[in-house]
């Protein structure tokens, strides 16, 4: 799987903008990286949405590194995008979470949250699929009661994984919703509660209380209850995404992040950045619209692709 | 935060809370010292231009985008034209501005739609750019404001109830929506589409497709096809305001394939810097054609690259907010509040008004963040807790008056204000300030009646929703709102010699905001 991660990634990043391979060609022949290389590296790592200042001192690591020469009394191209892999690496790992890990109560909430098309009712279903193939019984919850047919959509999901989807009426009250997914859940003792709320920019206060709500409404079936709360960025987004990080943050304190879109040319550059302000943990990444395109986060081979090179 | 800019410091101790900064503020303060000096060497030139170059690659502007740009101001900015003028730093946000204008189109663009019917219109994008929603939208504009008859079809076989969504987007809008058949083919699909349409003498169909990423050559031939096979005479690449780098490889992609004759960005009323536009701007060299501002239908709006460019060098978009509080009031309404207001008459129930009116505006953050110059001062009233519930809570208050008290508030005595509080789950203290500041509205509208202006109505802002509890006991220059220098800093950088400042000022001072306050519009009576 994650081989087939990473050379969709992979794939995304030599087709895209940013191509660290050409940046490092400036390098063949010096005997030290010089401000042409330097400034290449820095441009590859804005144009991968890293974000200026993330992507200065990443550069600035590079350049203070006394690098081996090889046998021409060269840089070794490989060996500057190794250390740039590393740099990127230390960053991620301790973001690095699997979320399936230490799921121990029953009912287990999950709850999505994100900005509009950010793909969080895709998300839903592709984690109700591990659930499912994890032996768990899911029950999904329509909380998204806004948006035209996105109560259908979760539906034909919840059809394909075969999780019981709970929903409401159009233009209810979305924290119902949720409530009633979860009694339901607790009544007939499923395993799983997945709370598919609906999409709604950070800026939007009253929804962003609406999820703080929701949260609160639940936590009364059970007071750990949302066990996760889990926000779903797009990894199209650019340095707006700390502001969605940030405001999702504190309606509802996140206890991770999943990343979608990443089989596209948008290369998610900016979770680097996020990791290192907020420490929020990156449980997986989405690469397509198939049922097992949800991915485990894994930080080597996020950053390797990033730095253009192979997986270990 | 660690990717913040320490120059930024300072005002995040000052008030307490870390905040994002817009390519607005960010230019704001890069202009800031350019404004204080008299001469502007080339060096400063550079230094600014460094400085907008770091803004601009924040504000997600793709890197070549950037480059091109900052090229262009620097042979403007660098040499006599800055040197000679007489306030040098208005003349470089001049040229920024003038340049970023040029780069964003220089003017609005109409949907070509008036041909041979039916005009097809071909919406593509990546997932979740917002296309289904924006074709809803696009029906109903077509459909209200244009007098067409619309069509809508879902070619998206692939996301589940994507057809349905339409479907339902195409019954709010009432518009035609093509029936579904399973199992077609989305090129079969579009065929049906335009047969239907010609039998039922439609005007503009409008094809919505799914989403998809540029990678996918499979998914890339096939909209290549459904465009070859609808020739539509608008194809419109619908993309998230939010985009970062990508949004180059995107708009090269879509525009390598198929001919884009026009670009929606969605989500444009949300916090992000937008350097999207620019870039798609730039890389497709089509017009952005719409923005999209709200989950609702009607939450369409054409897109104004001067305004846009406004909005970037903290300008705000007074226009847009003149407009909008003219639809959003009737004239009579305003003409009577005016009168009403002139004569010092301001009871509570035009004060009920005015929050209901300002609420259909998008509330106050929508309102503040359209008016130049205010960025610093939103924040400085989200800090001091000035906000959209402080408004409901006024409401409530007022609700839960009787209608002759909300004529004669002297009516309110002690016990009648305990019920008050009582029925609007409130405290008496809270009415006690509502009442005070209805007075000091009353007051103030009474003389802005004779003055009208902008500062009157900044000033009206801040006693609208809580912050005179703040104006009581501080004096009004240490209050964060009321920040007496602030103000005047602001208005004079509104104030300046740039002819598209001056004529919105004038604009706005003029034709005045009903129910906002600030004179009645001579041209309007």
């Amino acid at each position: 799987m994650a081989l087939n991660w990473f050379k969709k990634l992979k794939t995304g990043l030599s087709k895209s903008a940013s191509k660290v391979e050409d940046a490092l060609a400036s390098i063949t022949g010096k005997k030290s990286i010089d401000q042409e290389t330097v400034d290449n590296i820095e441009d590859q790592l804005i144009l991968a949405d890293l974000g200026i200042e993330v992507a200065a001192r990443i550069t600035k690591k590079i350049k203070d590194q006394k690098f081996e020469l090889n046998k021409n009394k060269e840089v070794e191209k490989l060996d500057v995008a190794k250390t740039l892999a590393s740099e990127i690496e230390q960053i991620l790992l301790p973001c690095e979470k699997n979320l399936f890990e230490n799921i121990t109560s029953k009912p287990h909430v999950l709850f999505l949250a994100g900005v509009n098309g950010s793909g969080k009712t895709t998300t839903a279903a592709k984690l109700a699929e591990q659930f499912r193939i994890q032996n768990k019984t899911v029950v999904l919850a329509a909380s998204d009661t806004f948006r035209a047919a996105a109560v259908e959509q979760l539906k034909t999901w919840g059809k394909r994984v075969g999780a019981h989807v709970v929903s409401g009426v159009d233009g209810g009250d979305s924290a119902a919703v949720a409530f009633k997914a979860l009694q339901l859940a607790k009544n007939e003792g499923k395993d799983i509660v997945i709370v598919d709320t609906a999409g709604r920019l950070q800026n939007k206060k009253d929804l962003m209380e609406e999820l703080t709500k929701t949260c609160k409404v639940l936590s009364k079936l059970d007071k750990n209850a949302p066990h996760q709360k889990v926000v779903v960025l797009d990894g199209t987004v650019g340095q707006n995404a700390h502001s969605q990080l940030k405001s999702f943050n504190e309606a509802i304190g996140l206890t991770g992040m999943i990343i979608t879109k990443l089989d596209g040319s948008a290369k998610g550059g900016v979770v680097v950045s996020l990791a290192e302000s907020y420490k929020i943990p990156i449980h997986a990444v989405g690469v397509g619209e198939g049922l097992d395109d949800l991915q485990t986060f894994k930080a080597t081979s996020f950053s390797r692709a990033l730095a253009g090179l192979d997986e270990i | 935060m660690s990717f913040k800019h320490g120059r930024n410091c300072g005002l995040n101790i000052r008030f307490g809370i870390k905040m994002f900064e817009n390519l607005t503020d960010k230019l704001g303060n890069v202009f800031k010292g350019l404004t204080k000096r008299g001469a502007l060497s080339e060096g400063d030139v550079d230094t600014a231009l460094k400085e907008v170059r770091a803004a601009l690659l924040d504000a997600d502007v793709a890197l070549s985008v950037v480059r091109e740009f900052i090229d262009k101001v620097r042979i403007r900015a660098v040499g006599e034209e800055v040197l000679r003028s007489v306030t040098p730093g208005q003349q470089v946000i001049k040229i920024v501005n003038d340049v970023l204008i040029e780069v964003l189109g220089s003017d609005e663009s109409e949907l070509l739609i008036d041909h041979a019917p039916p005009a097809v219109i071909l919406l593509v994008g990546l997932q979740g750019s917002g296309k289904t929603t924006t074709a809803g939208k696009l029906a109903l504009h077509l459909k209200s404001k244009k007098r067409k008859k619309v069509m809508l079809a879902s070619l998206d076989i692939y996301r589940p109830a994507a057809r349905e969504q339409l479907k339902i987007l195409g019954e709010q809008a009432e518009v035609l929506v093509l029936p579904e058949i399973d199992g077609e083919s989305p090129e079969k699909i579009a065929r049906r589409a335009m047969a239907a349409s010609k039998i039922q003498a439609i005007d503009v169909l409008i094809l919505d497709t799914a989403g998809r990423t540029t990678l996918d050559t499979a998914m890339m031939s096939e909209a290549q096809e459904v465009f070859k096979l609808s020739n539509p005479s608008e194809t419109l690449l619908v993309a998230d305001a939010m985009t970062g780098q990508d949004a180059v490889q995107t708009a090269k992609a879509f525009s390598e394939l198929i001919k884009i004759s026009g670009v929606v960005l969605t989500r444009s009323d949300g916090d992000a810097r937008g350097g999207a536009a620019l870039s798609m701007r730039s890389v497709t060299g089509c017009p952005i054609k719409f923005v999209g501002v709200s989950e609702k239908l009607d939450g369409l709006e054409p897109f104004y690259p001067d305004r846009a460019a406004g909005r970037i060098l903290d300008m705000g978009d007074v226009v847009s907010l003149v407009e909008k509080a003219a639809e959003t009031i009737a004239e009579e309404d305003a003409a009577h509040m005016m009168k009403r207001m002139s004569q010092g008459s301001f009871d509570m129930n035009d004060m009920l008004k005015q929050i209901g009116q300002l609420k259909k505006m998008g509330g106050l953050g929508g309102v503040m963040s359209m008016l130049p110059g205010i960025g610093k001062l939103q924040k400085q009233m989200a800090a001091n807790n000035f906000n959209d519930k402080a408004i409901s809570k006024q409401e409530a208050i007022i609700y839960s008056m009787t209608k002759k008290e909300r004529i004669n508030v002297a009516l309110l005595n002690a016990s009648r204000r305990k019920r008050i509080a009582f029925g609007s789950g409130t405290a008496v203290s809270d009415v006690n300030r509502l009442v005070k500041q209805q007075q000091d509205m009353a007051r103030m509208m009474k003389k802005m009646g004779k003055m009208g202006g902008l500062g009157g109505l900044k000033n009206m802002m801040s006693s609208l929703g809580g912050g005179s509890s703040n104006s009581e006991q501080v004096s009004e220059s240490q209050s964060p709102v009321m920040d007496a220098n602030r103000m005047a800093e602001l208005q004079k950088m509104m104030g300046g010699n740039m002819p598209n400042i001056g004529n919105m000022a004038n604009r706005f001072g003029g034709a005045g905001l009903p129910g906002l306050g600030g004179k009645p519009s001579k041209k309007r009576r």
